[in-house]
């Protein structure tokens, strides 16, 4: 099948409806650890039943979470893929689509008028995040990310003085970590971002959450030890599943940097809940595509 | 800690035993309650107005849950809870004019609520936060709904649950506040953290 604006429709769609109902893998074993590690029984009581609502997601292919989310695709194209017209057409219809079909909760609300539209579009919306040209593809690959309410509500945005360096960013998140308590649903994945713009630092934070499997590393290896050293910090606060104590608060800590201008630092710090929802499809110009976690 | 079975309506005995840390499986009514209908239950109040549902005893819900109607009937798909904290406003009074004897929700609530949870016999208890399908499992039926002109998930939606659970008692009536005495003990260990160098 050649590719259309309608195959690429129907693969996002199926994009959607694979991670609104279904964890990645990395994700659900992530918390199938946390749970046998716990020995706090109220936050053991919790990541229990974090997996058996997992597990009832599956069998009755009903949204994990009842917040299905802000729909936020993060959009690779090949240069040599054919349907370069109808792409963004296509994500839009595929929202309206999923969300009747899933069903969806209807979320996006003009701030102005307060109006629901009731299909998750809207002015920007569904988010669509143009992330690169492959100059020698001939895909189109979209990450399907169905962000909730809760996760985003704590997110923090800080310039800090550029003397302190790494051990400013280290402030930043664990105080980001304190005061978001228990609201972004723990054990959260969390994404740091370091730039020289704000929204450069919200971006990749946001990416890095989002979009990076559980247990990869940033190829960068003074970046990658930071990770551990910071994942093990915030997991020392004790926050906990729920925000009930014990040893698992975080998952994860992801973070990306972009060089910055001498007199900035700017760092964001973001939030991925439990319910850790993506998805990616990738459309080959002959039309074949795959949804993959 | 200690697990119970509790049935509603709840009596000022029932919530008194309880402790936090305490696991509670609740079979009966509840009523969901989030932000629009805190605020009305507030108007009535003020202006001595009757509600339309009784909730001494009772226990509410806070929660914006999905519900579809099929073959005439209401049908709750996903009924996770939502953010407690912004209710706090408005919590105290509920609990001393109403007779409330439990508040579900999730992340937490502040001192004011405590406060009211030692004076009139009554408990904060949370529900996992995103379990909604296990949630809409241990509702079996939506007996009425009230207010639904504020929208199906602001709507006080009076539900019949069987087990529903782990509810986890997060605020006692001796005042104890399980979810604030970690916060605070994060923060001392935040300060420690920071104390030492990367
Ligand atoms: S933070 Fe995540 S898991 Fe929690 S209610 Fe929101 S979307 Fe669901």
């Amino acid at each position: 099948m050649a590719v259309s604006k309608d195959l690429i429709t129907k693969a996002v769609v199926e994009g959607i409806k694979v991670a609104s109902i279904y964890l990645p893998p990395d994700v659900k074993e992530a918390l199938r650890k946390a749970y046998e590690e716990e020995t706090n029984s109220a936050a053991k009581a919790q990541l229990e039943a974090i997996l058996k609502n997992i597990e009832l997601a599956e069998k009755l292919k009903a949204p994990i979470c009842q917040d299905t989310g802000l729909i936020t695709y993060y959009v690779r194209i090949g240069a040599k893929f054919p349907a370069l017209d109808v792409i963004e057409e296509a994500l839009i219809e595929a929202a309206r689509i999923a969300t009747k079909e899933i069903p969806l909760r209807p979320n996006t609300v003009d701030p102005v008028t307060g109006r629901n539209p009731g299909d998750n579009t809207g002015r920007y919306a569904p988010v669509i995040i143009w992330d690169g040209i492959d100059p020698k593809g001939d895909y189109l690959e979209v990450t399907v990310v169905p962000k909730g309410g809760g996760s985003e509500y704590v997110t923090v945005y800080a310039m800090v003085p550029p003397g302190k360096g790494l051990e400013g960013v280290k402030e930043v998140v664990l105080d980001a970590v304190v005061k978001a308590g228990a609201m972004p649903c723990p054990p959260t994945i969390i994404g740091v971002g370091i730039a020289g713009l704000s929204d450069v630092a919200m971006h990749l934070a946001k990416k890095c959450a989002t979009t990076r499997k559980i247990g990869s590393r940033h190829p960068d290896p003074v970046i990658a030890d930071l990770e551990k050293k910071l994942l093990d910090m915030v997991n020392e606060l004790g926050i906990g599943t729920m925000g009930m104590g014990g040893k698992t608060t975080a998952l994860a800590v992801h973070i990306d940097y972009a060089y910055r201008h001498p007199a900035t630092y700017a760092v964001a710090v973001a939030f991925f809940c439990w319910a850790a929802r993506r998805a990616t499809v990738t459309i080959k110009s002959t039309g074949e595509y795959t949804v993959t976690q | 800690m200690a697990e119970y079975k509790l049935k509603t309506p709840l009596s000022e005995e029932d919530v008194r035993k309880l402790r936090a840390g305490d696991i509670v499986y609740l079979t009966g009514v509840i009523y969901t309650a989030r932000d629009a209908a805190h605020r009305r239950i507030m108007e009535y109040l003020k202006a001595g107005k009757p509600l339309p549902f009784d909730l001494r005893n009772g226990a509410i819900y806070h929660c914006g849950p999905v519900v579809a109607k099929k073959d005439g009937q209401w049908i709750v798909v996903a009924g996770g809870p939502t953010t407690s904290t912004r209710m706090e406003l408005y919590e105290y009074d509920v609990i001393e004019k109403l007779g409330v004897r439990m508040v579900i929700g999730k992340g937490g609530m502040g001192k004011k609520t405590a406060e009211a949870c030692v004076k009139y016999g009554a408990v904060y208890v949370t529900y996992t936060g995103g379990a909604a399908v296990l949630a809409a499992q241990s509702i079996k039926r939506v007996i009425d709904v009230h207010w639904l002109d504020l929208g199906i998930p602001e709507a006080v939606w009076v539900l019949e649950v069987e087990n529903f659970g782990p509810l986890v008692v997060a605020i006692d009536s001796t005042g104890r506040n399980l979810i604030e005495e970690v916060v605070e003990k994060s923060v001392k260990k935040k300060e420690e953290l920071l104390r030492k160098p990367l």
